[in-house]
């Protein structure tokens, strides 16, 4: 992809515009290799072959050798990975892995603490995020975040999802924007006759689906999820992943957990990552049934973590 | 059961049974405890039937309605007029001019401090300020003789050397500090992760300063005004000195007026006798001023309250 085109699609607002132009996901769940020698990975098991010849993916997101380290100490070392247009990517490892801190890299979260530095390159369609002339803020605006536990701002339901947009000068249908985010995030039945009713009397688990919408009504390209079920019940938590596979196709997911099940159910491709570096990378269903290294094995069947 | 493992001993009820020593010291702790936080409870109650005791023999010559809607006040002078009205108005006077200086510039002092300031600078930026809060007033009155006034009459001519203006910029000085410290206070009590989420759309720090974390810090923010705004109003060596003792119910801050602290003040200093119905109208003042801070600062708390539920 060139810098042209990534400018172009940048500037795209249209969800169902940008959903044309995502390619079918059986055809692009294949896993580059990087420079490093990591083994390329084939199409998932019992996809079909895709139409397509086996092309440059179509990646959304990579890393180069990215090293993060707080006050000069590392906490992801060399990580090369590569998040494929329309898939969910989950990264999983104990905790302490270094897994959250390389998804708030991805949107400069980790600007705002203080000693974080990142050396290596993260490309967010093919641009560098960190090259000097990068607004953090716009860089926001196409990548959205969920984080760990619920934060719906202190206002209306309305509010919460209509608040990013509006400091973005949007100037499409407001009342259209809530309601379709809401839809797309599963809790427009549920709050539809109550929008003035403040974000907190909800529930944790619809409080969240609320912090999803929020993050949907800016379109992002890519919605960064950074355990967003760690705080709910297992109801909640299943109304969330159907939520997530609803996503699938139209946006990019990235979502960080340490519920090994969780991984497998949702997720095209898995990271594991273990003390700060990245171990394995591949097929879902290939790193839960057939690693090829063995703390991949050892995690993802309950060894350790 | 693990098998070999040790017999423990019992617990016999005995080890379990109350101890009268133990019971003692505790009820000993207690009550002095109780003791100490009543003291302050004591001492106003004690104010307050001081202030009524002085204070109703002087309704009984001087009618509430004419106490509360007179607007002539000359209780020293004959024709005597107790119409309290021009001491509420200078004090509201020099109370708004304070606010209208302490509100804005200590809001902005405390998002700068709470959003903006790196923690070092804040750490010196904090403490700094907050020495303003522990310069004696008579300090500041002598600032707002000295240096305000003069500097107010060079650029106005028509200001007079006792001048509302001036006491109400230099009281808005004064508590300025406490704007600042307890706006700061709720506006970082505001959680981190809200922030972030306004961060994770898209927003500028200006954006979330001021659309997310002022608003959700308002409660704890508005109480920050009431708590130094009734300050302004209990204020006394600032207006007893800078003011004038000139009790005039006007708009015009250039003037001379009198606070309801300051005519107390001048009373007090007086060989006004005991008893005299001069004297007995300082505690008629005194209970207005009272009733108005009392005012404010339940306001204060209940809006406080308010605050303490919204993110439990």
């Amino acid at each position: 992809m060139t810098m042209v085109d990534a400018g172009e699609r940048m500037g795209q607002a249209g969800q169902a515009e940008r959903s044309a132009t995502v390619p079918d996901r059986g055809a692009t769940s294949t896993l580059e290799s990087d420079a490093g020698g990591r083994p390329v990975t084939d199409a998932r098991p019992g996809a079909a072959p895709a139409d397509t010849p086996p092309g440059p993916a179509d990646t959304v997101l990579a890393t180069r050798d990215v090293v993060i380290s707080y006050s000069g100490a590392p906490a992801v070392r060399h990580v090369d990975i590569d998040v494929q247009r329309g898939d969910v990517t989950a990264i999983i490892g104990p905790s302490g892995c270094g897994k959250s801190t390389l998804l708030r890299c991805f949107n400069r979260m980790n600007d705002f603490i203080e000693g974080a530095g990142v050396t290596g390159q993260v490309l967010f369609e093919g641009i560098d995020i960190h090259a000097s002339d990068i607004d953090p803020v716009e860089l926001r605006r196409r990548i959205g975040m969920v984080f760990q536990r619920p934060n719906p701002f202190p206002k209306t339901i309305y509010d919460n999802v209509a608040w990013g947009p509006r400091m973005g000068g949007y100037s499409g249908d407001m009342d259209e924007l809530v309601e379709r985010s809401l839809v797309d995030a599963a809790l427009w039945e549920e709050v539809k006759d109550k929008l003035k009713q403040p974000g907190h009397s909800l529930s944790g688990g619809q409080q969240q689906r609320l912090c999803i919408a929020r993050a949907l009504a800016m379109s992002p390209e890519v919605l960064l999820m950074d355990e967003p079920c760690s705080a709910l019940d297992p109801i909640a938590t299943g109304r969330i992943e159907e939520l997530i596979e609803s996503l699938r196709g139209r946006y990019s997911v990235v979502i960080v957990t340490h519920n090994m099940q969780q991984a497998s159910r949702i997720s095209d491709t898995t990271v594991f990552m273990y003390q700060g570096e990245l171990i394995e990378v591949g097929p879902t269903a290939r790193i839960f049934t057939n690693p090829e290294k063995q703390q991949t094995e050892d995690y993802v069947t309950g060894r350790f973590g | 059961m693990a098998a070999g493992a040790a017999p423990r001993p019992r617990v016999t009820a005995d080890q379990l049974r109350k101890r009268r020593s133990r019971s003692l010291k505790e009820e000993v702790i207690r009550l002095s405890l109780l003791g100490s936080a009543l003291v302050s409870v004591f001492v106003s109650v004690g104010i307050v039937s001081v202030l009524l005791g002085e204070a109703l023999p002087f309704f009984g010559e001087v009618s509430v309605s004419e106490f509360v809607t007179g607007t002539t006040w000359t209780p020293l002078l004959e024709p005597r007029h107790f119409g309290v009205l021009p001491l509420v108005g200078g004090t509201l006077l020099v109370a708004a001019i304070a606010a209208l200086l302490a509100v804005p510039v200590g809001s902005l002092a405390a998002l700068y401090l709470s959003e903006y300031a790196s923690p070092r600078v804040r750490r010196r930026l904090k403490p700094t300020l907050e020495i303003l809060a522990g310069v004696p007033t008579v300090v500041y009155g002598t600032f707002a003789l000295a240096v305000v006034t003069p500097t107010l009459q060079a650029i106005l001519p028509d200001v007079r050397v006792f001048n509302a203006l001036s006491a109400g910029i230099v009281v808005g000085i004064m508590i300025l500090p406490m704007v600042a410290s307890l706006s700061d206070d709720a506006l970082r009590a505001v959680p981190q992760s809200l922030r972030n989420a306004g961060y994770g759309v898209g927003a500028t720090k200006r954006e979330i300063s001021l659309g997310i974390v002022y608003p959700a810090a308002f409660s704890g923010v508005i109480s920050s005004y009431l708590l130094a705004i009734s300050r302004a109003i209990g204020e006394t060596m600032i207006v007893a000195m800078a003011a004038g003792s000139t009790p005039r119910l006007t708009l015009n801050p250039l003037e001379s007026i009198q606070t309801m602290t300051g005519y107390i003040v001048q009373v007090s200093l007086g060989d006004t006798p005991a008893g005299s119905i001069e004297f007995q109208s300082i505690f008629a003042v005194g209970l207005g001023l009272f009733l108005m801070t009392l005012a404010m600062n339940l306001l204060s708390q209940k809006i406080m309250a308010r605050f303490r539920e919204t993110y439990s």
